[in-house]
C-alpha cells in the first residue's frame, strides 16, 4: 500500500485511521492566496463563490496539497449575525465593532437562518461547486467557529470574559443560541459537500483558559455541539496550546486536533496516539521569511517527529496562512513534504 | 512580605475582590500606597503573568486580576495623585483592529503598578501619529493581534517625534521574536506582566 499513489482523500482517511498512507498529507490552509492567483483584491475575491472555487482549485494544483478549504474568512459568521466585516488589502477580513454592545443585548439577538443568509449562502455554494469539481478525490474542509469562541467577535474579548465571570445566566443563554447556530451552519456545510468540519475553538486552548475552566465550559459545549454535527470534526485552537487537554478534547468526539508551534510535535503525537490525528504546526508568522534551506529543515523535522505511524497531517499552526507568505515558501513546503514525507519515513 | 504577595495573588486568581481589599487595608497600616504597589501588586501580577506563560493561569484570570488591581489602587492612589510614580507621558493603543483585550490587560497592569497611561483606544496610523506627536508622548505602547496591523507599525514609527520610544506587543510578536525589529520598534513585551520592566529598561536607555 505504501508504494502506490493514493488520492488525497484516501491519504487523509488512512492517516485518520492511524495507519501510514503513501505520504504525509499536507493541508496548506491558504484562504487569501487565491485572490493573488486570480489577480483580484481580497474583497473582490470573496464576493463570489466562483472566485473562491477557482482559487482553491488552482492552489491545490500548484502546491500539490491535500484539501480544499471551504473557509472564506473567520468573521463570515459574525457578518451573518448582522456584524461588521472590515476588509484590508493585505490580510484576512477582520471583524469590526462588536454587535453585542451590552450583555442585555444577548436576550434579543437571534441566530441567523443559515439557509437565508447571503454571505453564508455564497460559502455553501462554493463548497457545493468544489464538491462537483473534486468528487471523492480530495477532502473539502468546512469551518464553524465554536459556540464558546464566537463571542470574542460577537461582543469583544474583554466584555466576554467579564460576562463569563459576572453574568453566568446571560453567558448560558448566549451559548444556547450559539450552539443552535453552530450546529445548523456546520451541518449545512456538510450537506453542501464538505467532508469534515474544522471546529474552531481558540478560547478553549490552555493559552486562554485553564483546564479546570475548560472542563466546566468549552469541553461541555464541545461535547454537546459536536454530537449534533453530522460528520467528522477537527478541533483547532488557532495558535494556542492544547497539550494538557488533548485527552479531554478526544472525549468531545472530534478526530483531529490542531497544535501550536509552542508545543513539541513529538510530545503532542505521543499524547494523541490512537486517539486523535495531529494537525500542525508550522509557524505561519515566521514562515514569511523562511529561506529554502530553513523550509526544508523545518518540514523535515516535523515529519520526523510526527509522521511515523500515521495520525498526522502537516499544516500551519494557526489554520490560515498569512497573505505575506510568498509562493516560493509554499512551494518549498510542498516540495519538502513530497520529498521527505514518503512512507516509510526515512529521516 | 512574600506571604502577603502570595495571599494577594491567591485573592486575585480567585477573583476575590473582598480579600484583596482586606490585604490592602492591612498593609496600609505600615506601608505607603506606593510601597504596597511596588512590593505586593507588581510582584503578584508578575507571578500571575508567569503562571500564564507556563499554562497554569488563564488569560481571563490575568485580565480580571489586572482589573481588580486597577480599581483597588485607584481608591488609594487616584490618577493625578502626586504619590504615583514619576511619569513618562505614556500612551497605549490598539492599532487598526478591534481586538482590544491585550491592550486592556496591559493598561490595567500599568495603572495598578502606579503608572498614569493615556488610553487612546483603537486608532489608525494617521490618528495615532498626530495625537501622540501633539501630546508629546515619550513612551508609546502599541498592541496588535493581526499580522497586517502589526506590519502597519512600520508606517507609524517614521512619523513620530524624535526620541519617542515605541514598545509593541501582541500575538504576531510572540510568534516571530524578530518582528519588532522589522517594524522599527524599540522593544517588545512577550506578555503584559513584562510591560513594567520593559518600560523601565527603555526609559533607562533613553536617559
Amino acid at each position: 500500500m505504501t508504494q502506490t499513489t493514493m488520492t488525497s482523500l484516501q491519504r487523509v482517511l488512512t492517516t485518520l485511521g492511524h495507519q501510514e498512507p503513501d505520504r504525509v498529507p499536507l493541508f496548506l490552509l491558504v484562504t487569501m492566496h487565491g485572490a493573488k492567483e486570480l489577480g483580484l483584491s481580497i474583497k473582490e475575491y470573496f464576493s463570489k463563490a466562483e472566485n473562491v472555487v477557482e482559487g482553491q482549485l488552482r492552489m491545490r494544483a500548484k502546491y500539490r496539497h491535500d484539501c480544499l478549504n471551504g473557509l472564506f474568512y473567520a468573521p463570515i459568521e459574525v457578518e451573518a449575525w448582522g456584524g461588521e466585516v472590515i476588509y484590508v488589502e493585505n490580510g484576512p477580513p477582520n471583524s469590526g465593532r462588536p454587535f453585542i454592545r451590552k450583555p442585555e443585548d444577548i436576550k434579543t439577538v437571534e441566530p441567523p437562518n443559515v439557509k437565508e443568509s447571503k454571505c453564508l449562502g455564497e460559502a455553501l455554494k462554493a463548497i457545493n461547486m468544489m464538491k462537483e469539481k473534486v468528487g471523492d478525490d480530495a477532502p473539502i474542509i468546512g469551518v464553524a467557529v465554536s459556540p464558546f469562541s464566537l463571542p470574542v467577535m460577537q461582543m469583544g474579548f474583554d466584555k466576554y470574559i467579564e460576562l463569563m465571570y459576572e453574568q453566568p445566566d446571560l453567558f448560558n443563554l448566549l451559548m444556547k443560541k450559539n450552539e443552535e447556530f453552530c450546529v445548523a451552519w456546520a451541518n449545512a456545510q456538510l450537506e453542501a459537500g464538505a467532508t469534515a468540519i474544522c471546529y474552531f475553538d481558540p478560547v478553549s486552548s490552555v493559552t486562554i483558559s485553564t483546564r479546570d475552566m475548560y472542563l466546566k465550559t468549552g469541553f461541555e459545549i464541545a461535547k454537546r455541539t459536536i454530537a449534533r454535527i453530522n460528520g467528522p470534526t477537527a478541533t483547532h485552537v488557532a495558535s494556542g496550546r492544547c497539550l494538557p487537554i488533548v485527552g479531554d478534547i478526544a472525549q468531545t468526539g472530534t478526530v483531529v486536533v490542531g497544535t501550536s508551534v509552542d508545543e513539541d510535535l513529538a510530545e503532542m503525537k505521543a499524547a494523541c496516539k490512537g486517539k486523535l490525528t495531529v494537525l500542525g504546526n508550522l509557524n505561519g508568522i515566521e514562515m514569511r521569511n523562511w529561506t529554502p534551506e530553513q523550509t526544508e529543515t523545518i518540514v523535515k523535522d516535523a515529519i520526523a517527529k510526527a509522521g511515523p505511524g500515521g495520525g498526522y497531517i502537516m499544516a500551519d499552526n494557526h489554520g490560515e496562512i498569512p497573505w505575506q507568505v510568498p509562493e516560493e515558501v509554499l512551494l518549498g513546503i510542498s516540495e519538502a513534504v513530497h520529498k521527505w514525507g514518503r512512507y516509510p519515513i526515512e529521516i | 512580605m512574600t506571604q502577603r504577595v502570595e495571599q494577594f495573588e491567591q485573592a486575585l486568581l480567585a477573583l476575590d475582590q473582598l480579600a484583596a481589599e482586606e490585604i490592602l487595608a492591612s498593609a496600609l497600616k505600615d506601608k505607603s500606597p506606593m510601597e504596597f504597589v511596588e512590593q505586593v501588586v507588581v510582584p503578584a501580577l508578575e507571578r500571575i503573568g508567569d503562571g500564564w506563560e507556563q499554562g497554569g493561569v488563564a488569560l481571563s484570570q490575568l485580565y480580571m486580576s489586572g482589573r481588580i488591581c486597577e480599581k483597588l489602587i485607584d481608591t488609594v492612589l487616584p490618577p493625578k495623585d502626586s504619590r504615583r510614580k514619576e511619569q513618562h507621558n505614556m500612551a497605549i493603543t490598539v492599532l487598526e483592529d478591534y481586538h482590544v483585550l491585550g491592550k486592556r490587560i496591559v493598561y490595567s497592569i500599568l495603572r495598578a503598578s502606579g503608572f498614569t497611561v493615556k488610553d487612546y483606544g483603537r486608532t489608525d496610523v494617521a490618528g495615532l501619529t498626530q495625537r501622540a506627536n501633539e501630546e508629546g508622548v515619550k513612551v508609546l505602547l502599541i498592541s496588535t493581534l493581526m499580522l497586517p496591523s502589526a506590519l502597519r507599525i512600520k508606517e507609524v514609527i517614521p512619523k513620530l517625534n524624535d526620541g519617542m520610544k515605541v514598545i509593541v506587543g501582541g500575538a504576531p510578536f510572540r510568534f516571530d521574536p524578530d518582528l519588532y525589529k522589522e517594524v522599527g520598534a524599540d522593544m517588545m513585551c512577550k506578555n503584559a506582566s513584562e510591560a513594567v520592566e520593559v518600560i523601565n529598561k527603555v526609559m533607562a536607555g533613553a536617559s
